[in-house]
């Protein structure tokens, strides 16, 4: 039955990878890459791994392919224009890929660890559960711990620096085109604002007008 | 099943991932095949993991997660802040770091 279970699952997760690179629209590669992240979920699974699985469904197919499907919606997912790669390496690339599955495949199979043809050693009663991966987050691995915690709040804070609205860079490249007006003041939202540079957060308010169409 | 078999789905996954990278000019598809070689990476892990015995290789994988939620924070950012600038989303032509 597990046998059953992970041939299944392993062809959904390498079909989901393969339309992830083959289909021509990002949107339907973010959602060939959701399918993916559910067929290895249920690898995980198969290997006692209930937390990380757990995880893997709501984080990663969850909040991060949410977080694609916004960013893919909102740039515009046509990839009409944009083809693959050009030159040279459009045709070594597979190669190398191949390459590098044939040395991965040597790798495992040659390596000599008896281990590897097993169904693995034996596991407790606990394995995989929440309890024990906290007690080896507190224990054993703190210092990752504390550095992963680190690391969100850097991503979260890098992020919001370089997606937010910029005074200098946006503005001056290019003027507001005549009838399209912001659809509400200028640096709304920005840190000017929330520092309370009222200069900054009054000036530009004689242009607020709501035209038709005035979305920016 | 034998751990071997999960090693070879994860070295599969890998090298598609790999050829995605190689191949692809969209950034946001080359982000994705990133994650399509962390959760290749994550599966060994765990297989590894299953095969001692023991969960430190589980506790590794939640550490890449977090480190493959962080990157694409970071990477969709600045794909965002490309777009604004109305620069050409495409990794060809954005090569103005490059010296």
């Amino acid at each position: 039955m597990s046998a059953v279970i992970f041939f299944v699952a392993a062809i959904a997760a390498i079909a989901g990878a393969v339309g992830v690179i083959t289909l021509k629209n990002p949107f339907y590669s973010v959602l060939a890459l959701v399918c993916h992240l559910l067929a290895l979920a249920t690898l995980f699974l198969l290997l006692y791994a209930q937390f990380v699985a757990a995880a893997q469904v709501i984080i990663y197919a969850g909040a991060v392919m949410v977080l694609y499907v916004f960013v893919v919606a909102y740039v515009g997912g046509d990839d009409t224009s944009l083809r693959e790669t050009t030159g040279a390496l459009r045709v070594l690339a597979p190669i190398f890929a191949g390459v590098l599955l044939v040395e991965l495949a040597l790798a495992v199979l040659g390596s000599g660890l008896s281990a590897v043809d097993s169904h693995g050693a034996r596991i407790g009663a606990g394995f995989g559960t929440p309890g024990q991966i906290g007690q080896l987050f507190l224990t054993t691995f703190l210092l990752p711990f504390e550095l992963a915690s680190i690391l969100l709040l850097v991503a979260a804070i890098g992020a919001v620096a370089l997606a937010r609205r910029r005074r200098g860079i946006d503005l001056a490249d290019e003027p507001v085109p005549p009838g399209l007006h912001a659809p509400r003041p200028a640096y709304t939202g920005t840190m000017a604002e929330g520092v309370g540079d009222r200069h900054a957060a009054v000036e530009p308010t004689e242009r607020v007008g709501i035209a038709p169409g005035g979305e920016r | 099943m034998d751990i071997g078999w999960y090693l070879v789905v994860s070295a599969i996954i890998f090298a598609i991932g790999v050829t995605g990278v190689l191949t692809k000019r969209n950034p946001l598809v080359v982000l994705l095949c990133l994650e399509l070689m962390l959760n290749a990476g994550n599966l060994a892990l765990i297989a590894f993991s299953r095969m001692w015995g023991n969960g430190d290789g589980q506790v590794f994988a939640i550490v890449v997660m977090v480190v493959a939620a962080a990157e694409v924070t970071v990477g969709l950012g600045l794909i965002v802040a490309i777009f604004r600038r109305r620069l050409p989303i495409d990794v060809d032509e954005l090569r103005e770091l490059q010296g």
